[in-house]
């Protein structure tokens, strides 16, 4: 049973098409990750989705057409969406960019479980997310898209600019969070994709070009030759 | 020294009015980025329904009469501003230019509407007796009516900051000003924010009419435009988005032109626009606004 499926999607700003017939499935309760190079679409894809940019073609979640229907609409209807820069609101507190993007009115269960993955944050609520060093910001990132009751949660490059035990901290928490989630991952961190994906698809100039397991992956040289990494790199 | 307390606080009292002005006009742009060259139209509209209120329903210049009239004048720009975000600006998020023309298309057409309907001559405010009385302090006699704009301008100061404190609404208009797609992405509808703030902004420069009405000792259609231009002095100097930093600016504006209009006669408006231009240099996003990469 797929959450969400994607067909034939494509993206044009100012003439240039960044997105050509983008077409893949997340199924459900697993972790779909979407790999490439820099510069591939794969965060245009997650944009697409979140109607940041004007996509055509089809994307439906659990059946039900989301092209057309305006961004905080698709976010109400169950997409949380963890972007690349975090995103979080600098000149508010933790705590209001927590009960910001709480829609539900009995949130404080779920707060309470967003604060049990990421007790760094519960004893800072107080304190102005802009003062947040860059980890404590992404954990910041991805409460924010934990606190309601989510169909798919999108979130594009969680460990990116972060020092390495940044990465295994927020690495741990996602991985927390992929027991309970559905989740589209874009990350770099092929280590991290390989840990928590059960899907991987991977993207070259706006197009799929690999869709299957993280074994196929594996299997397939071409593929991570064009990821950059070697198949000398995956037994070591 | 009583002299330089008048003047200061005579300045703090101009300054006021220019707040009332400018806070609209800030959280608008800051939220919206729509720049509002209509945003004289709801002082106009302010100040005369005011008048009308005033002189058809209240007939009596007391204080309390006065106060209901700035409310409803406040009230009536308000729905106006409201009324026009709906028609015009909600088709034309992100067309800057379209924005510009619309506004400023609003504005005269406004304008030539009170111009034919009341004529462009000045028409008297009802103003409470009390106004024209003189308030002594340290031993400066202080115009009352000054109190009034300044306890008008400090109240609405008040009344923004709570609003924007301690409501959802106001969180999220915080959040918009800072990141609007990232609040739609959350799931809100960041444009129901977008018309409480047209709202707001209609509201705070109707009472501006109504208080600018006494300060020019009349109701015109042609008072708006100068209280415009300092409207947006006002937030370019205090930076985009920041109704603290209109604040501070308006007062400073209020001050600096007032000292300098009692040392040299019209030596004001040249002092604030050299004012504007080492702000722009030195600080061009302004006192209190962010930096712009």
């Amino acid at each position: 049973m797929n959450a969400l499926e994607l067909v034939d999607v494509s993206v044009r700003i100012n003439q240039a098409e960044i997105l050509h017939g983008v077409t893949f499935t997340a199924p459900k309760n697993q972790v779909t990750a979407l790999l490439g190079r820099n510069g591939v679409g794969k965060s245009s894809t997650l944009k697409a989705i979140m109607s940041l940019y004007s996509p055509t073609g089809s994307i439906k979640l659990n059946g039900e057409e989301l092209i057309g229907k305006p961004t905080h609409a698709i976010a109400a209807s169950g997409v949380a969406y963890v972007p690349e820069d975090r995103e979080i609101f600098a000149t508010l507190s933790v705590k209001e960019n927590l009960s910001l993007a709480s829609r539900s009115k009995s949130s404080s269960e779920k707060m309470g479980r967003v604060f049990e993955i990421f007790p760094d944050l519960s004893t800072r609520q107080e304190q102005r997310a802009g003062t947040l060093s860059g980890g404590q910001q992404q954990m910041l990132s991805l409460s924010r898209a934990l606190l309601n009751d989510n169909q798919i949660l999108l979130v594009d490059e969680p460990t990116k600019g972060l020092a390495p035990k940044l990465v295994t901290e927020v690495a741990d928490a996602l991985a927390e969070v992929a027991k309970r989630e559905t989740m589209i991952l874009v990350e770099q961190n092929l280590a991290l994709v390989k840990r928590i994906a059960q899907k991987i698809v991977v993207m070259d100039q706006g197009k799929i070009v690999f869709e299957g397991t993280p074994e196929k992956l594996n299997d397939s040289v071409w593929v991570q030759s064009m990821l950059g990494v070697s198949n000398r790199g995956k037994h070591s | 020294m009583s002299t330089f307390l008048l003047m200061t606080i005579t300045g703090i009292g101009l300054g006021a009015l220019y707040f009332l002005v400018a806070s609209g006009l800030t959280l608008i742009y800051g939220l919206m980025g729509v720049l509002n060259f209509a945003h004289g139209a709801f002082l106009s509209i302010g100040a005369f329904v005011g008048l009308w209120f005033a002189t058809s329903i209240m007939k009596e210049a007391t204080i309390p009469n006065f106060i209901l009239a700035m409310i409803v004048g406040g009230l009536a720009a308000g729905l106006f501003a409201l009324i026009m975000e709906q028609l015009l600006i909600t088709r034309l998020y992100d067309r800057h230019i379209d924005q510009v023309l619309v506004t400023v298309g609003v504005a005269l057409v406004v304008g030539a509407i009170l111009g034919g309907w009341f004529g462009n001559d000045l028409r008297l405010f009802p103003t409470p007796l009390w106004f024209l009385t003189g308030i002594n302090f340290f031993g400066a006699i202080i115009p009352a009516d000054r109190i009034i704009y300044i306890a008008t301008a400090v109240a609405l100061l008040a009344g923004n900051w709570a609003l924007l404190r301690f409501t959802r609404i106001g969180l999220i208009i915080r959040a918009g000003v800072e990141n609007r797609n990232m609040v739609n992405a959350l799931g809100i509808n960041v444009r129901r924010a977008f018309s409480t703030v047209f709202f707001l902004g209609g509201f705070a420069a109707g009472i501006g009419g109504v208080l600018v009405s006494v300060y020019s000792s009349g109701v015109s259609p042609l008072i708006a435009g100068t209280y415009l231009i300092y409207g947006f002095v006002v937030v370019v100097i205090g930076g985009m988005g920041s109704v603290t930093g209109s604040f501070v600016a308006a007062m400073l504006i209020g001050v600096i032109k007032q000292f300098a209009n009692y040392y040299v006669t019209g030596l004001g408006d040249f002092v604030i626009a050299l004012l504007l231009a080492g702000v722009l240099l030195v600080r061009p996003q302004g006192l209190f606004g962010k930096r712009i990469s």
